[in-house]
């Protein structure tokens, strides 16, 4: 009888805290981004300053909208890996053609390659069920290809960032940083969807049950086809911020950034597998891995070793959180 | 006499959380004996099986195999210990070649081939694919390598559930043929006639339990009947007396019609109205071809045969979406077939509203709240753990799912087994519930594996075996003894006669 | 025997397929001969031992995304021991290298079976962190490769006594790949535990019950494609003389070939022949566009469209089986 009255309080103690992580985990989360800029603190004084914070959220703003696309995506058990490219093209085709034709004009023109891709996404996996992964990869991978004959046939018109992308990307007015205009109503649009409209609803739906959606009479491709558009849709959007952001057009402008993107929407307590998650927690994500990023350059750290810590952090939370939901 | 045991299993118990499938089941199997193991769904046959064979490991009990203690952890460790078991889903490896299939289990050729022979496969070619052999065929060669191996204890799940009569015969002959080869035989099936002229003895089990072992001789299969059935029937005719009488059916139109559906292999024929403001129950053993029936009318399943009508008019449904169009919904038996179980209650509840396109925009929350909180009060869904729909208990659960269609308006409802692993109250509540439905008018296809349940919603039955609807019984005379014997494929008895017994008619 | 040649059809159709592409090319590029068909080998190396480690893993009802990321790691790792080592500790390198595959392919496979996480997303996580190592063993291309290893691929196999006409047709990259597929896979295919590969893609609830001990033959598989992986690292090293840290377009390859050779992405199908023939039909599509004069990046879209079409046609199959 004793053995039992002892042990029962700590598993009580040990599921309540694995209730906060999976119910609240906004919370453990400014926990730990506190950690980290303590501990940045500690090894650079004086780092963590206005303008260091108003640097960190410019970098974080366009890794968090790509990682919105992670999330919506992964909320239905998918994943977005093509939004690598489609943000580049997006940005590759808006400053190349910012010069002769307008700016309006350019923007359409730049948003065309999203769709089609995020058209194609959501028929392969939608349709045909291609895994979202291999086919997210493929469109990607076509995407390389158109992207690298448009680049060989404007190399003579060169590039130019517009003006407005660069102030946006760059701009501080009164210390905060330009970007947030564009940021806020994104992420306004994407709490409100996942929270308050249907089409939330049934992401949430399809990524927890697919039958039990099915059953009670959700079209399953029709979803999928207006996610993975959206999703598209959204990662030029990111394109547009990080070519304002870092003025240099290149073919491997976003890709880098895709894996932290991932990463962000996993730690921010959205399950790759589906059904469970949201942007909140996403948003608090990316600003934990630009602080873990400018931490790590302060160490030193290789390009290679960040790669394998941000690949273990993707493993490490998935299997984490098979566990907690098992027990829970 | 101890020696004359070759299989002792005592006090074996399992539990999954906090359900109970098995609290003290025993089975002793002599040497040379065929011995039946029965007993009605969900009494724990299926988990007494995994035991035995080391697919679960139980939580107590012990078995011994000729005097010997063994822990079996797999089926690789069951068979060295000499037990080889045949499922009722083919084991044989369906992309590979059946020599393949024979080395992957070290299975010697020559007593297989000879076996397959016996059982009347002349000219198996060891070279085809499992995948393209008939089902029939793969349960013989299942059979015929679990006994090239010459195990002492052989285990036989639901044997002849998909064999052509023939090849059904050669195959008990050659089951009889181990018992007298001084091999034991545990013999699982529902067909009550092989079991009176195959077996020596059979182990009843009911509510995880052993109930009592039956010599199987004359007037046994209705001793078994009555021990699968247990004390119930007294209790549950109290309870059906305490029911308020419903009033009889009104003459009304047909809501649902089928005419001559089938779907290939599983289901034949099958022609039946569901009326408006009527609950239909269904009656079947499992793997009758019910879970087809209700994929057919659910829209998840085409049909291969017939034709299907609502309220007269012919109709197609490709998806479930075309059946929720007409205001037909599935409450599937496996709750965790229709719940969002990472999401809450009121999310659940209202899911069929944002189904469609035009839906997709903002939630008119305080409408939908309205709709949805009056569901969950009508049903006195346990609100307290809403946060997450796998929080809740059972029958919380099933209330929620049938909450949803509630909400949602439905005028037909499709319920599979709503009331399986659920507590006795909420039981009733859904019983109550049901009749109140359509008493307003909507109608309710109600599959039960509880057939007490028959009596208590239901206003006629139909009775599945082997695909077909073998009886519509009044609810007024579906007592659990007639709708055993109806479900067992036997003949209904004439009112005051004499119980036949099931052996000699056949 | 009509039962063996069924099954095989699918394999005899991409054979045939293969030779009408060969004819084809001799139509648009007159010229196209030994030497043409030395290089399409030569190009075709790397690809084919991917893809030979992907049917491994499909087989076994798996998917490796790190493929490419492993090939990169074990090549940078080959030219970073060969790199100034003296020409018989070529050998040592070799062995070193290819034992090291085995290991990564190990790490999956029990990442697989511990973590519960399905493959997909396992050996996605993977795909970065064996990239990752690759550049700390090695920040940008380098290194170097013993000359005797870099002959292997480079020449023709001169034979005495046999016309140098029949012998151009026979690259030693042709040898390489058929000798070191052959002293792997063929022991493999015969074995039991060849054979559990295939129960366990084909249905583990059989395999299980068959006695077959799911999990390890799970963390098997993945082995050897770690193993094929180092080979196609060793034949990166060979063929270019050092190692690139970066992973070159192997992943997507070898799945569409995978696909494309007649091994269901569901597992339990199909075998080796049918996904190396995939790979030099999808090379030779690229070298035919290349002699039509169409741009190289346009090469790389039609290329990718392709592969994207076969997956999508492989993943229609695949759902056709699932309800029958």
């Amino acid at each position: 009888m004793t053995d039992v009255t002892q042990r029962s309080p700590a598993p009580g103690l040990g599921r309540r805290i694995r209730r906060v992580f999976s119910d609240r985990p906004v919370i453990p989360l400014l926990i730990l981004l506190a950690i980290l800029m303590v501990v940045l603190e500690i090894l650079r004084p004086g780092i963590v300053n206005e303008r260091w914070i108003a640097n960190t959220v410019k970098f974080a703003i366009p890794l968090a909208i790509l990682a919105a696309c992670q999330t919506v995506t992964m909320l239905t058990g998918g994943i977005d890996l093509s939004v690598g490219t489609v943000a580049t093209l997006g940005a590759f085709v808006v400053s190349t053609q910012g010069m002769d034709a307008g700016l309006g004009w350019a923007l359409l023109l730049s948003l065309a390659p999203a769709l089609l891709i995020g058209i194609a996404n959501g028929i392969g996996v939608g349709i045909f069920r291609v895994h979202p992964l291999i086919m997210t990869l493929g469109t990607s991978l076509i995407g390389v290809g158109f992207l690298q004959v448009y680049q060989r046939t404007v190399i003579a018109t060169g590039t130019k960032v517009p003006d407005v992308l660069a102030w946006i990307g760059t701009g501080l007015t009164g210390g905060i940083p330009n970007s947030l205009i564009v940021f806020v109503p994104v992420a306004a649009f994407i709490l409100f969807m996942l929270g308050r409209s249907g089409f939330g609803r049934l992401l949430y739906a399809v990524g927890d049950n697919e039958r039990a959606a099915r059953l009670s009479g959700v079209i399953y491709w029709k979803v999928i086809l207006a996610l993975y558009i959206l999703s598209g849709i959204l990662a030029w959007i990111a394109g547009l911020i990080y070519v304002g952001l870092i003025k240099a057009p290149s073919l491997s402008l976003v890709e880098p950034r895709v894996l932290p993107a991932v990463a962000a929407a996993v730690i921010g307590g959205t399950s790759i597998f589906g059904g469970r998650g949201g942007y909140l927690g996403t948003i608090v994500g990316a600003v934990i891995l630009t602080v873990l990023a400018t931490l790590l350059t302060v160490l030193q750290m290789p390009e290679g070793a960040r790669q394998m810590l941000f690949g273990l952090i993707v493993l490490a939370v998935t299997a984490a959180y098979i566990r907690i939901t098992a027990d829970s | 006499m101890a020696s004359d045991i070759l299989l002792e299993a005592t006090g074996i118990a399992k539990h999954y959380g906090a359900v109970v499938a098995l609290r003290n089941a025993s089975l002793s199997v002599r040497r040379g004996e065929v011995h039946a193991l029965m007993g009605a769904n969900g009494a724990g046959k299926s988990t007494l099986v995994k035991i035995l064979t080391g697919a679960i490991r139980p939580n107590g009990g012990r078995i011994l195999i000729d005097g010997r203690e063994h822990v079996v952890r797999s089926p690789a460790e069951a068979r060295r210990a000499g037990l080889v078991s045949v499922y009722q889903e083919p084991a044989l490896i369906p992309d590979l070649d059946i020599a393949s299939n024979l080395r992957l289990t070290a299975t010697p050729v020559e007593p297989f081939m000879k076996w397959v022979r016996e059982m009347g496969v002349p000219d198996l070619d060891l070279r085809e694919t499992a995948r393209n052999l008939p089902l029939a065929i793969l349960r013989v060669l299942d059979l015929a390598r679990a006994i090239a191996v010459g195990p002492e204890v052989l285990l036989l799940d639901e044997m002849t559930a998909a064999l052509p009569a023939d090849l059904a015969e050669k195959v008990l002959a050659v089951v009889k043929r181990q018992g007298a080869e001084g091999r034991s035989v545990i013999f699982i099936s529902h067909r009550m006639l092989e079991i009176s002229a195959l077996c020596d003895r059979a182990t009843v089990l009911r509510d995880g339990e052993t109930v009592g072992v039956v010599d199987i001789g004359p007037g046994s299969a209705d001793r078994i009947v009555e021990l699968m059935l247990g004390q119930k029937v007294e209790r549950i005719q109290r309870e059906i007396a305490e029911a308020t009488p419903g009033a009889p059916l009104p003459v009304t139109k047909p809501r649902l019609s089928l005419r001559d559906v089938g779907v290939a292999g599983k289901l034949e024929g099958v022609s039946f109205d569901l009326m408006h403001g009527e609950v239909l129950g269904v009656v079947a053993l499992e793997g009758q071809g019910q879970d087809e029936l209700f994929g057919v009318l659910s829209g998840s399943r085409r049909p291969t045969a017939g034709s299907l009508a609502v309220d007269g008019r012919e109709v197609r449904f490709a998806t479930p979406a075309d059946a929720i169009a007409e205001g037909i919904a599935l409450i599937p038996g496996d709750r965790a077939e229709a719940l969002l179980m990472q999401r809450s209650v009121r999310e659940n509840v209202a899911l069929p509203f944002s189904a469609s396109f035009r839906h997709w925009g903002p939630i008119p929350l305080r409408r939908q709240n309205a709709v949805v909180g009056e569901a969950i009060r009508r049903l006195q869904v346990d609100t307290r753990a809403q946060r997450e729909v796998q929080r809740l208990s059972g029958g919380n659960q099933q209330k929620v799912t049938i909450a949803r269609w509630i909400a949602a308006e439905a005028s037909t409802i499709l319920c599979f087994d709503p009331t399986r692993g659920i507590d006795i109250r909420t039981k009733h509540e859904i019983y109550h519930l049901l009749r109140e439905l359509a008493g307003q008018g909507a109608s309710v296809l109600l599959y039960t594996s509880e057939l007490e349940e028959v009596q208590l919603a239901c206003d006629r039955a139909i009775v599945i075996f082997g695909g077909r609807v073998v009886d519509v019984i009044p609810a007024a005379i579906a007592d659990e003894p007639t709708l055993v014997r109806a479900a067992y494929g036997l003949p209904r008895l004439a009112p005051g006669a004499a119980a036949p017994l099931p052996g000699a008619t056949a | 025997m009509s039962s063996a040649l069924r099954r095989q059809a699918w394999v005899i159709g991409l054979a045939i397929l293969l030779a009408a592409l060969f004819v084809f090319t001799r139509i648009i590029q007159p010229d196209y001969g030994a030497d043409g068909f030395g290089s399409l080998v030569r190009a075709a190396l790397p690809f084919v031992f991917a893809v030979a480690g992907q049917t491994v893993v499909v087989i076994a009802g798996g998917i490796d995304l790190s493929i490419a990321s492993m090939m990169a790691l074990t090549s940078v790792t080959a030219a970073t021991l060969m790199d100034g080592a003296s020409e018989p500790f070529g050998i040592v390198a070799v062995a070193a290298v290819l034992l090291l595959g085995f290991l990564l392919g190990a790490v999956n496979g029990i990442l697989v079976v511990v973590s519960r996480v399905p493959d997909i997303v396992v050996t996605l996580a993977m795909l970065f962190v064996w990239q990752g190592a690759a550049l700390l063993v090695r920040d940008s291309p380098g290194g170097a490769a013993s000359e005797w290893l870099k002959e292997l691929v480079v020449g023709n196999l001169a034979v005495p006594g046999i016309p140098t006409g029949i012998t151009d047709w026979v690259p030693k990259a042709l040898i390489l790949i058929v000798v070191c597929l052959a002293v792997v896979w063929i022991p493999l295919r015969r074995s039991r535990l060849g054979l559990s590969i295939y129960a366990i893609g084909s249905s583990s609830l059989a395999a299980f019950r068959s006695g077959v001990n799911v999990s390890r033959t799970k963390i098997v598989a993945y082995a050897f494609a770690g193993l094929f992986a180092a080979m196609g690292g060793l034949v990166l090293t060979m063929s270019t003389g050092q190692g690139a840290p970066i992973p070159g377009p192997y992943l997507l390859a070898s799945v569409a070939a995978v696909v494309l050779g007649g091994v269901a992405l569901t597992g339990g199908k199909g075998g080796l022949l049918g996904p190396v023939i995939a790979v030099f039909v999808l090379r030779l599509v690229r070298s035919d566009l290349t002699f039509l004069a169409v741009d190289p990046n346009v090469t790389t879209i039609v290329e990718g469209a392709i592969m994207v079409v076969v997956v999508m046609l492989g993943a229609l199959l695949a759902m056709r089986n699932r309800q029958p």
